[in-house]
């Protein structure tokens, strides 16, 4: 497929209603969800189940001097109380991370965070649980924090990781990439360096169903069910096997309907360990399901990069290099989540959508006394960070050159001829047309008559400060997604292909079972419209399986918005071979040569004969017959997949947002936010819209109201959702999407990912718009009113740390 | 301990409880209606709106013995039988869910609002879900979902009128 | 989920039987009418009542209306029973402003009025609204009812003038022709608590000028969410915009704001002055039957 070439649509409609393949199709999971009928973790209930309930740390560091558990063991309903001591008897008080470190399931020394587990109660029911929690004694002594990262390095910052061998400070790793010889030479020939402060600050995914698992140990045959929250069900029962020691083929791990992930389900809390011991202990079902303040306080916080950008160009506004150094604050246990040669995740993407030829970035991580975590809330591995860092420092130069910023955008951005494209760090973008998408924006936002307006606006605003300013921002993202090629992408040494399995019955009906995990991507839909515009049968004919690691094959799980790019890849590819295989059984069964045998719309026919053919029910029909099949040609019609992919897929977009700013008040309201994405062709429109509305409303999140700041002692400040803002409806405008189509030419049908384009794409085009509109060059987010009005005052706060 | 009993979707329920249960946990451990969620402790979000005595109200936030007498209605209890009620219809014709968990609360404040009001505009959908977070669908389709059951059931109204 | 600590429970059928249950049981009895403020704290454990007196029942308290020149709300009228008040949309258009903005439609059929003023949250807005109308509190105990001037009903942050066994049942407002009011709040997200909150009533003489005025402040630690000092500056003279800026002056410097993750101190003083500015503004263009 041409990056010209885009399927062409068909209008076909199935018995159910729906298209046959591609096309938007009404939501099969929709008919349990309406009535309430979803089954969530915490919907499971088991006879004879306990409840579990976590004591988590009040302080940021401080030495564990001893717990007393006795008062909530006499407690009536208390079936057991865990400490960091029972676990270190079974060799269980440490886990490994997915980054190569440690981190404690039960702390044992110390605490490093403010909500560090520390012992785990088990009790009849929930209620108790929480009250027994109340009654265990435990006695601290508190240690100094390391709270602002810009201090963790610092010759006197009390050392966090005392428990590692030889740590005398806070320090994880430097990481380098790029070429920086190339960037100090473009640097010392530029007409123009803009340097900038940007912190990208800590946020939370804060899915509306919080973490949670329920583990029931079969004593009599040894097997471990869990059913939990998890976007990576595989990953996730071997990182069991290998953290605990169960025969992995006893282990079956369960992820029901997940309430949204967002990045944070896929780590391994240790809530779920301590509900998998608390079952071994006690030998019942153990149920464990986080409140929300534990869950904003102690799971998987996402960004927290503090980075310093400075970007070269000549005075017409040509970009000649881009280079940052990055801060990143890893919080008290380096638990980031990303394949394992990338300890910034795929962060040195950092160039952008633009040709130049000198780039280069370093990162060095810290340890701080907060919760661990770090790549979680729809990043791409840290996409969020790189696409911010360049859509900033872009629109400080415009600023500079007091150039338009669309205008220095599509001055800049990469030509469509230039694809594929390897970027000065190593990354092979597959295909894109940005200057068509950008353009496309600009023509439904009516760009030039948003400036105009903005030009009148501030002439009126002069004279009358009552005037809101109106602020235009725009942003062009490009990601990469579809983790990953195995040979350079693995998690704990796991390599990032997926499995696939697809059967076609006797009558012709499907079932497709994925390694992956919908978390209200609409899996069971869009991977059974993948199946049917390869076999031509209708998708309300495939029944998607998955969340089960018992009835699924092996694969990494749903993430760095993979599942379309690796899974997607992995059906179309396993349906190819059951059409393949379809071919030469209706050859066949009509008793003609295979070459003779044409395909429409799920039906092997003779050329010329259109009359004389199969429909793959009838095909599948004759497989499992006892139709003498040619030599090689195995009876039934399925196939099994391992889907390695050659590359990432680079979905793109250009988004631009309008704001209108109180000056007195600070207050920030979106006036308009549009978007043109291109994921390549669409299985489902109304699914990629759908999450692309979500995304954007991310980006208002993070850009106005989303931030976990930490005050001198290691306070979590957004611990609950009155303090953790997320968007309602009525911060969020009615979102105006547009769209091109450049196919993955590596893709078997072309798809790019999506599912976190717009989280990674939008907070830039929020901010550059309220910096707009205030004229000034830098602040950062979240532009809440206050922060606003600092900034206007050229005051700007951290937004990392407490207000003071 | 103490008894309580309500009309929980129009049959009558008796429990003995804890005063301090909470009216979600009624719903969802006593009685097995686990369509109603819970998203958060603080009243902010909305997953464990079901409707007492006809108005929406947060369930994570009442006590079970405060609904003593009285009628609680949930999201299991809109569709009739096999027939969707407008705005799950409208829900899913709109796209209005992705993962479905603040759905259940989000059907039950639409179906207030359309009680209130027929025929709401957008910024006055927009104010009435205010109080129920998603954090999938960035509210758009929503909103639309909700517009598409106003209209639809007074379409039908007016079919059902004619004959 | 959180969960509160264990308590007892009864419901009152009527007043008399709410302030007998509280006699009866002491200072760790508390009245529980929409409980969203109260629950979520009790399940932090910060509130631990032994015994919670459920007087949701007491529907005879739901109810707004005009008595002679005043208006009477009872205490437990809901919020959403304020918002949606014809009485209160003809006389003071002040409490749909505030209530639109306090909490969320759906906390909103449920919160009360009575238990939000006792709650005394120091960022309550219909403690300001309140305030700035000068409206009076009826409180009930067993040997009767005893009134307290709304400046006088809150004693501290959470604390009020009602005493362990008594019970706020009702507030008063008088009527104020040729007045108009207004609501101006600046919150970081719908929902969310006031970074700062200004309420004021503006009532004009036969020659436009201010015959009497108020002014309520939510969430910028203003003593008895109001200041009586700009107040009497501005009283007797016209509503002008200088007027107006040095009242509103005067509330900025009078206030005591704390710096939290709102909003550090001086961005709260500033936005005082701003949304008083802009409440007695509009309050007396509305007294002037302007729309506003």
């Amino acid at each position: 497929m041409t990056a010209t070439e885009v399927p062409a649509p068909d209008d076909t409609r199935t018995p159910g209603g729906n298209p046959l393949g591609f096309g938007r199709m009404l939501r099969k999971e929709d008919a349990r969800f309406l009535r309430g009928q979803g089954r969530y973790v915490d919907d499971v209930v088991l006879p004879g189940m306990l409840h579990g309930a976590v004591l988590r740390s009040p302080y940021a560091h401080a030495r564990l001097v001893s717990i007393d558990t006795s008062a909530a063991e006499a407690h009536p309903r208390v079936k057991a109380v865990i400490t960091g001591q029972t676990l270190e008897s079974l060799n269980l008080a440490w886990m490994p991370t997915l980054s190569g470190d440690v981190t404690a399931v039960l702390a044992t020394d110390k605490v490093r965070f403010q909500g560090q587990e520390v012992a785990f109660v088990i009790a009849e029911d929930e209620y108790s649980a929480r009250d027994a929690l109340e009654l265990i004694d435990v006695e601290y002594d508190p240690l100094p924090a390391v709270v602002d990262a810009k201090h963790a390095l610092d010759p006197d910052a009390p050392v966090i990781r005392d428990d590692l061998e030889g740590r005398t400070d806070n320090h994880i790793y430097d990481w380098e990439a790029g070429d920086a010889q190339a960037c100090e030479e473009a640097f010392a020939k530029a007409d123009v360096v803009v340097s900038e402060d940007i912190i990208y600050p800590r946020v939370h995914p804060a899915p509306m169903e919080t973490c949670g698992s329920v583990a029931h140990m079969d004593k009599v045959t040894g097997k471990l069910t869990v059913w939990t929250t998890t976007q990576a069900p595989h990953a996730h029962r071997t990182v069991y096997a290998l953290v605990a020691g169960l025969p992995e083929h006893k282990i079956q791990i369960i992820s029901p309907d997940i309430g949204g992930g967002f990045g944070n389900k896929v780590g391994i809390y240790p809530g779920y360990v301590l509900s998998i011991v608390g079952s071994i202990v006690t030998g019942a079902p153990v149920k464990w399901m986080e409140d929300r303040s534990e869950n904003l306080m102690s799971t998987s916080f996402a960004r927290d990069y503090h980075m310093h950008g400075d970007i070269a160009a000549t005075k017409e506004g040509k970009i000649l290099a881009l280079r940052v150094n990055v801060l990143a604050d890893h919080g008290a246990f380096n638990g980031v989540a990303q394949p394992t040669k990338f300890p910034a995740g795929f962060f040195h993407i950092f160039t952008g959508s633009y040709d130049y030829p000198a780039a280069h970035c370093k990162v060095t991580a810290v340890y701080t006394n907060k919760a661990l975590g770090g790549v979680a809330y729809a990043c791409s591995f840290r996409i969020t960070e790189a696409v911010y860092l360049v859509e900033r420092m872009v629109d400080c130069l415009a600023f500079e050159l007091k150039m338009d910023p669309a205008e220095l955008r599509m001055k800049n951005l990469l030509r469509p001829e230039q694809f594929p494209y390897t970027s000065p760090t190593g990354w092979e973008y597959d295909s894109g047309d940005y200057p068509r998408a950008l353009s496309e924006a600009m023509r439904i936002a009516g760009y030039d008559d948003l400036r105009r307006e903005q030009a009148e606006r501030r002439a009126a605003a002069e004279s009358d400060p009552s005037v809101p300013l109106m602020g235009i921002g725009l942003s062009f993202f490009t990601e990469g997604v579809g983790a990953g090629p195995r040979k350079h992408m693995d998690i704990l040494g796991l390599g990032m292909a997926d499995g696939c399995e697809l059967r076609l019955h006797p009558t012709g009906k499907a079932q497709l079972r994925l390694s992956v995990q919908t978390q209200g991507q609409g899996h069971e839909t869009t991977f059974a419209q993948i199946v049917s515009h390869v076999l031509g049968i209708p998708p309300e004919d495939v029944e998607v399986l998955h969340g089960d690691t018992d009835n699924t094959p092996f694969g990494l799980g749903t993430y760095g918005s993979r599942s379309t790019p690796v899974s997607g890849a992995a059906a179309a590819v396993a349906a190819q071979r059951v059409k393949d295989k379809a071919r030469l059984i209706a050859a066949t069964s009509l008793e003609c040569s295979v070459d003779d045998l044409e395909w429409e719309h799920g039906r092997w026919f003779v050329k010329g004969d259109p009359t004389k053919g199969q429909t793959m029910a009838e095909i599948a029909m004759a497989a499992h017959s006892s139709l003498e099949l040619p030599e090689g040609v195995e009876g039934h019609l399925d196939a099994s997949v391992v889907y390695n992919p050659p590359n990432l897929t680079y979905p793109f977009g250009a988004y631009i947002c309008v704001v209108d700013v109180d000056r007195q008040t600070g207050v920030v309201k979106v006036r308009r936010f549009i978007a043109v994405d291109d994921c390549g062709p669409r299985i489902n429109p109304m699914i990629v819209e759908g999450q692309i509305h979500g995304g954007l409303a991310d980006g208002v999140g993070m850009a106005l109201m989303e931030v976990i700041a930490f005050d001198k002692e290691g306070n979590n400040l957004g611990g609950s959702f009155m303090d953790y803002l997320l968007p309602t409806s009525l911060e969020c405008p009615s979102w105006e999407l547009g769209m091109t189509v450049t196919p993955s030419p590596h893709h078997p049908i072309g798809t790019k990912g999506v599912g976190e384009s717009a989280t990674v794409g939008s907070p830039a085009a929020v901010v550059n718009a309220v910096l707009d509109a205030l004229q000034i060059r830098a602040a950062d987010m979240p532009f809440t009113p206050a922060m606003t009005w600092r900034a206007l005052q050229g005051r700007p706060m951290r937004p990392d740390l407490a207000i003071e | 301990m103490m008894r309580v009993s309500m009309r929980v979707n129009g049959a009558q329920t008796e429990a003995e409880i804890e005063p301090r249960l909470l009216l979600v946990h009624y719903l969802r451990n006593t009685l097995g209606l686990t369509g109603t969620h819970w998203g958060c402790d603080t009243s902010n979000c909305g997953a464990c709106t079901v409707w007492l005595d006809g108005l929406p109200v947060k369930s994570c936030t009442t006590l079970a013995a405060m609904a003593d007498g009285h009628e609680v209605r949930t999201v299991e209890d809109l569709a009739d039988g096999d027939s969707l009620d407008p705005v799950q219809q409208g829900f899913m014709q709109e796209h209005g869910l992705q993962c479905g968990f603040c759905t259940p609360g989000m059907l039950m404040t639409a179906r207030a609002l359309l009680d209130r009001d027929p025929d709401p505009d957008e910024a006055t959908i927009r104010e009435a879900i205010s109080g129920n977070l998603c954090r999938c669908t960035g509210y758009e389709n929503i909103v639309r979902a909700i517009r598409w059951a106003a209209e639809h059931q007074a379409a039908q109204a007016r079919e059902e009128a004619a004959l | 989920m959180q969960v509160p600590a264990p308590f007892e429970y009864e419901r009152a059928a009527s007043v008399d039987e709410a302030v007998a249950l509280l006699a009866r049981h002491g200072p760790e009895a508390r009245l529980v009418a929409g409980g969203h403020s109260l629950l979520p704290m009790m399940k932090l454990r910060l509130a631990r009542p032994e015994m919670l007196i459920d007087i949701n029942d007491l529907s005879d308290l739901d109810y707004i209306r005009t008595e002679g020149d005043e208006i009477a709300i009872g205490a437990m009228t809901r919020h959403a029973g304020v918002l949606d008040s014809a009485v209160l949309a003809e006389h003071y258009r002040i409490f749909a402003e505030a209530e639109r903005v306090i909490a969320d439609p759906i906390v909103r059929n449920r919160g009360t009025v009575g238990g939000s003023l006792c709650q005394a949250d120091p960022s309550e807005d219909l403690s300001a609204v309140f305030s700035a109308l000068r409206g009076t509190a009826v409180i009930r105990s067993e040997s009767g009812s005893r009134n307290v001037e709304m400046r006088q009903f809150h004693t501290g942050p959470y604390e009020t003038a009602v005493g362990a066994a008594e019970m706020l049942v009702e507030v008063r407002l008088p009527i104020r022709p040729n007045s108009g009011s207004a609501y101006e709040k600046v919150e970081r997200r719908a929902g969310d608590w006031s970074i700062a909150a200004a309420g004021a009533f503006v009532q004009l003489d036969g020659e436009g000028r201010i015959a009497d005025l108020g002014i309520g402040l939510a969430a910028v630690g203003a003593d008895h969410f109001t200041c009586e000092e700009a107040e009497d500056a501005l009283r007797g003279g016209t509503p002008s915009e200088e007027a107006i800026a040095r009242a509103a002056a005067i509330c900025a410097e009078g206030c005591q704001p704390q710096a939290d993750q709102r909003g550090p101190v001086d961005y709260k003083r500033h936005l005082v002055g701003v949304l008083v500015a802009r409440a007695l503004t509009r309050s007396a263009a509305r007294a002037r039957g302007e729309a506003a």
